[in-house]
């Protein structure tokens, strides 16, 4: 069977676990440090790393890594600052602390950041881009912090293409009443290996939107964690991914209520085609002690368009005050639906055309609340340019064919 | 005048047991503008011809002929066979989410006729079609059958029929589980294609109620995967009162 859900780890409450494997206990517990020696090259049996391909991982684990890979280009809206700043700078490292061995390997290479500031109340009239660009196959580092100062608001879009194998930390700042939009997209050429952790930190009411695009690469795995500092904050994550033939996509997700009075919320779809396509999400959600009036949802629904393709997905919601809002999760993985496509053929629609209307309503309500109509309008055209292959798949085009 | 031809048809199901016979020997020929009703008890197969007919991949046609007009339905995809003009109003309609209904109403609107429906024009169209088939106008912009109740799910099925105007329909089950309101609503909607278009109707059912609302030329009673009996609308009567005993009770089929 190569389609799958696991909810071995979801905790629906303080006081029941539905599975009885529990490697790491809390999430609470999970090591973080700037420092490589705290967190070791993994076996890949541990917890966060036994659905990744840990040896297509193996250039990014290693200590002492270059920047020869890639470019960075930032095209900022008027009111944003860009600068490139020594890894002494005093602004960097504040949004956390690594998680894993990427993460920790990412933080000791860099030589050189980019900042992104968004001044105290600025409002950016336009959207501020961030390219990195893969140029060689060197094993690369990067380090990229947007700060959105209080008061202040943006949209920041990070565009990742070309080849490159890629180690990242992407730290977002949003301060005091901030209001800000981070897009991540990851549209790498084939061969393309990325690691990248995405900290965020939210002041008092601060909002974030943090959007995940994942469409190209062959190894993309992606570990964004948010943290309420301060009462207030909201942060709606949301994430889009399209794995083919032989991509692994990994969506990791930490959201850290350690504070009263916040709220977040997590979407993620994903569509799947092709053998060996292989896709993961695991959202952590922890509610800590004193996280009173904490509200949280969060869903991942994946849609495996042919055979041979797997989607893991895996919520676990850690509750640790019965003083909460509301609180859940939902993960569910189905197959291509026969029925409807059959409905769809009963009324003329030819099946190619079939399949796009169910795919791109599959997507359609999640690109909706992106809100950053110019990333909106690539969406779909990529959503397009990914169901042509499938076709291929089903249509059984030789450039699809499966390996033997 | 077209007609759909339907001639010694044998139909499998695939099951975990291997092909299961379910069509034993169809023989029915419907002309336009003619209504034919097709009755029976429960598993005698009549939804199962429906699907067939239509090309349910479900379905394996095991020996026979099926042609619209003479052309081979049965060598056409899905799709093509409502491009020919037939139309299928599902018994249990599928959910489509995030495909609103006025999108799919027009993508499927184009793909039947080859070209696009005049803008000015085919809003009216529907709305006037929802108007008369009582459905909210909030309906255009809900996705396709989801959270529908059986009664909308009938309805939408019905309201399909009207815009798209096939040549041969068939009803499968359309007033299963409707309320007698609903049912009327959805009757006059048959009975306007009917007056509006030379559509043939196939109107497959287990109750001779929705025969009050929309008449049939003729009635076939299916039993055990075949027509056992035929007439005109006066079968229908005699079933109201006897029931489908006569054709299922013990050595009914064998004598």
């Amino acid at each position: 069977m190569t389609l799958t859900t696991d909810h071995s780890r979801a905790v629906a409450d303080g006081a029941h676990s539905h599975g009885a494997v529990k490697p790491e206990g809390s999430r609470a517990e999970r090591r973080t440090s700037f420092s490589l020696d705290d967190i070791p090259v993994p076996h890949g049996r541990e917890e966060e790393w036994r659905f990744s391909p840990a040896d297509r991982l193996q250039p990014l684990f290693q200590a002492g890594l270059g920047a020869s890979g890639i470019t960075v280009q930032v095209t900022p809206a008027p009111e944003v600052t860009v600068e490139t700043v020594g890894r002494d700078d005093a602004r960097l490292g504040t949004a956390g602390k690594p998680g894993d061995r990427t993460a920790v390997t990412a933080w000791n290479a860099f030589e050189q950041a980019t900042v992104v500031t968004v001044p105290a109340e600025a409002v950016a009239t336009g959207v501020t881009s961030v390219r990195i660009d893969g140029v060689a196959e060197d094993a690369s580092a990067a380090h990229v912090l947007v700060r959105a100062e209080r008061h202040s608001q943006a949209v920041v879009v990070l565009d990742h293409a070309g080849d490159a194998t890629l180690t990242e930390t992407v730290e977002i700042v949003v301060e005091d009443g901030a209001h800000l939009t981070v897009v991540s997209v990851q549209d790498w050429a084939d061969g393309a290996v990325h690691a990248s952790s995405h900290r965020a930190r939210l002041g008092r009411d601060a909002k974030l939107k943090h959007v995940v695009v994942t469409f190209g690469g062959d190894v993309v795995r992606i570990t964004p964690d948010a943290e309420f500092t301060a009462t207030g904050g909201e942060v709606e994550m949301v994430g889009l991914y399209f794995a083919d033939t032989d991509q692994h996509q990994e969506h990791r997700l930490f959201v850290d209520h350690a504070v009263p009075d916040c709220r977040s919320r997590v979407t993620y779809k994903g569509a799947l085609q092709g053998s060996g396509a292989h896709t993961v999400w695991v959202g952590d959600v922890l509610i800590r002690a004193n996280a009173e009036n904490t509200d949280t949802y969060e869903l991942n629904r994946n849609l495996v368009l042919t055979d041979g393709a797997r989607a893991d997905s895996v919520p676990n919601l850690e509750i640790e005050t019965g003083e909460i809002a509301g609180a859940g999760h939902a993960s569910a993985t189905g197959r291509f639906d026969d029925e409807q496509l059959f409905y769809l053929q009963a009324r003329g629609i030819p099946e190619i055309e079939a399949r796009r209307l169910v795919v791109r309503g599959f997507f359609a309500e999640l690109i909706h609340e992106i809100g950053v109509p110019e990333v909106e309008e690539r969406l779909l055209a990529s959503i397009e340019a990914e169901l042509e292959k499938s076709m291929s798949v089903i249509t059984g085009a030789p450039a699809e064919a499966p390996t033997a | 005048m077209p007609t759909l031809e339907i001639r010694d048809l044998h139909v499998s199901v695939e099951t975990k047991e291997g092909p299961k016979p379910i069509l034993r020997g169809v023989d029915l020929t419907i002309a336009s503008g003619e209504t034919h009703a097709i009755m029976g008890p429960n598993g005698s197969g009549k939804s199962t011809l429906a699907s067939a007919l239509a090309g349910h991949p479900k379905y394996t046609v095991t020996s026979g002929t099926v042609t619209l007009d003479g052309e081979d339905l049965l060598a056409m995809t899905v799709d093509e066979r409502a491009r020919a003009g037939l139309f299928l109003a599902m018994q249990y309609p599928v959910e489509v989410s995030g495909v609103s209904v006025a999108n799919f109403l027009r993508t499927a609107k184009t793909a039947i006729d080859g070209q696009a429906p005049a803008l000015r024009t085919w809003g009216k169209e529907v709305r006037g079609a929802m108007e008369n088939l009582r459905m909210d106008p909030a309906f255009a912009e809900r996705s396709v059958n989801e959270g529908f109740s059986g009664g909308e799910k009938k309805r939408h099925e019905i309201l399909q029929m009207e815009l798209f105007k096939p040549r041969f329909a068939i009803l499968d089950e359309t007033d299963s589980g409707l309320d007698v309101d609903a049912l009327r609503i959805v009757s006059e909607g048959v009975n306007r294609a009917k007056e509006n278009t030379e559509v043939g109707v196939l109107l497959i059912t287990h109750y001779t109620r929705i025969l009050r609302y929309i008449k049939p030329d003729f009635v076939h009673v299916f039993v055990d995967g075949k027509i056992a009996e035929e007439g005109g609308p006066e079968l229908a009567d005699r079933l109201e009162e006897e029931g489908y005993d006569k054709y299922v009770g013990a050595g009914a089929v064998s004598a």
